[in-house]
């Protein structure tokens, strides 16, 4: 039990031996008898941007979903800046405090304006005062351009500014890292240079950031590296210019092929 | 009919017909009946002026008081019922099932019949009316507000609770601070409905045994008819509960259709 209390303390706000932001070995993760994930063996440095791209039904998303545990590892560990998430010991919801989420769904709380939408968790779990996590939510709209909506309700927004006020609730947690599944694939298209702008500003500003996406441009410009997926398993990874511009593994070619030119794709024979 | 009519004779024909049997039942309902009788038991002036203004003061009054604490109980119990339902806990699931279907299947008579007998046998010391109606009226709303508050529950999201959590609140915060608010606005308009119900359900208060000052619209109705002969009173007492309900079912439809538009 001694073991299990010192872990409690271990936040992802204390520094770790090693510089990994993220450290996942060995992750299997079944839904039933289907397994999504099969051995993913994957780490991300701190200030790192990792950009996680592949056909859907790949497991990138349940990927992520491993490394905050909303979804449970069927076997294998996860470590988020030192501290093992996969521990049954572990105080997850304290973990996750260090982890900004955002959801291809947006996910914004319907029923609070977007500044209660900021401030909530920072009051009901950081135990914030109100006029500080009000001047938290506000400096965190204005990151992301949107200091002028803060009484709106969601459903006023378009889909590129809530998903604009969904990374400045992240943000407003104050995360150590970024986690972003499919940010901009429920959005028009003509919405999606906004949010991208956002997230290209944070990588810039140093922000850990794990991101599951189609944007090959993004992942090109803003990637530190690479990883393609493909049947639960990293197939390759690298820098950008290596794997989107010089793919070695003939699946994620033909991916590749179809994603940046959908047009050309040929039924097969 | 060899012969087929025109499309437009034909639906004159039927429409004529459709409103001569209507015309026709009114008239022999009205030529049978015996309007002398039906007035002076239903619609006697000076019957009804007696009944003011204690009908209102005293009756209508206490059939709000009963409903709204039997409502106001039923909720509580209702939610936490519902709570139950969804626990990841298997007996509270059975406990919480085996009530619903329990107080869902028997008949709120029955159930008023039971309290009124066996409340005074349970505790021998003298326990408060209000309290008694309060529990008769509210265990038996319990059971159905519990079945809508879950289903209102299960109607917010998955994304919601991901999102709450993803934030770091517990499984608890998240349901109190994000999924209930929500799943309250989804049962809203049903929930009015049940204290509709509710309220008409106050009736059966009079089984648990009232004194005079704690009588409700029907008590009042029908102790008022043995007294004069006359129905007049229950005409009364059911305008009164219409003068509530009516409002109640009006919230409703608005509820509904406010709910519609933000969808």
């Amino acid at each position: 039990m001694a073991a299990s209390i010192k872990k409690k303390d271990g936040g992802p706000g204390t520094p770790a031996e090693s510089g990994e932001a993220i450290q996942i070995e060995g992750l299997h993760k079944s839904f039933g008898d289907l397994e999504v994930l099969k051995g993913i063996d994957l780490s991300v440095k701190r200030g790192e941007v990792v950009c996680v791209i592949g056909p859907s039904g790949s497991g990138k998303s349940t990927l992520l979903r491993c490394v905050n545990l909303l979804e449970e590892p069927t076997s294998g560990k996860v470590s988020v800046a030192g501290t093992e998430v996969t521990d049954p010991d572990v105080d997850i919801d304290r973990v996750r405090r260090g982890i900004g989420m955002v959801f291809q769904a947006f996910n914004l709380f319907p029923h609070l304006t977007v500044l209660e939408n900021l401030g909530i968790a920072q009051r009901r779990v950081l135990g914030r005062d109100k006029e500080l996590a009000e001047r938290t939510a506000r400096h965190n709209l204005e990151r992301v351009g949107l200091t002028d909506k803060e009484d709106a309700y969601p459903a006023k927004l378009s889909g590129g500014q809530q998903q604009r006020v969904a990374i400045a609730r992240a943000l407003s947690m104050e995360p150590e890292l970024m986690l972003f599944d499919e940010p901009t694939s429920a959005l028009d298209p003509e919405l999606v240079g906004d949010v991208l702008a956002v997230m290209r500003k944070l990588a810039k500003e140093g922000m850990t950031m794990l991101v599951v996406t189609h944007e090959m441009s993004f992942a090109r410009e803003v990637a530190d590296r690479v990883v393609f997926m493909d049947e639960g398993v990293i197939v390759e990874q690298g820098t950008p210019d290596r794997v989107v511009g010089d793919p070695q593994h003939p699946r994620t070619r033909s991916f590749l092929a179809r994603v940046l030119d959908p047009a050309a794709a040929q039924l097969p024979e | 009919m060899n012969r087929r009519l025109p499309r437009r004779q034909r639906i004159r024909l039927i429409r004529t017909a459709q409103y001569g049997v209507l015309v026709l039942v009114v008239l022999v309902v009205a030529m049978a009946a015996n309007w002398g009788e039906i007035q002076r038991a239903f619609f006697d002036v000076e019957v009804a002026k007696e009944q003011f203004p204690e009908i209102v003061t005293t009756a209508l009054g206490n059939t709000i008081i009963y409903t709204v604490i039997g409502f106001a109980f039923g909720l509580t119990l209702g939610l936490i019922l519902a709570l139950m339902r969804l626990s990841q806990v298997p007996p509270y699931r059975w406990l919480a099932v085996a009530y619903i279907e329990f107080f869902r299947g028997v008949p709120a008579l029955l159930v008023f019949i039971a309290f009124g007998y066996g409340v005074p046998l349970a505790f021998q010391v003298a326990i408060n009316q209000y309290v008694t109606v309060m529990l008769a009226l509210g265990l038996v709303g319990a059971a159905y507000m519990a079945e809508t508050i879950r289903a209102g529950i299960q109607a917010v999201p998955k994304g919601q609770m991901e999102a709450a959590r993803s934030l770091g609140m517990s499984q608890p915060r998240a349901m109190i601070s994000i999924v209930i608010p929500q799943a309250f606005r989804i049962v809203l308009p049903p929930l009015t409905n049940e204290l509709i119900l509710l309220t008409k359900d106050s009736s059966l208060v009079y089984l648990l045994g009232l004194s005079l000052g704690q009588y409700e619209l029907a008590k009042f109705g029908r102790d008022a008819l043995n007294q004069h002969q006359s129905m007049t009173p229950i005409l009364i007492a059911g305008l009164l509960y219409l003068v509530i309900t009516l409002p109640l079912g009006h919230l409703v439809r608005r509820l509904e259709a406010r709910t519609a538009k933000a969808r």
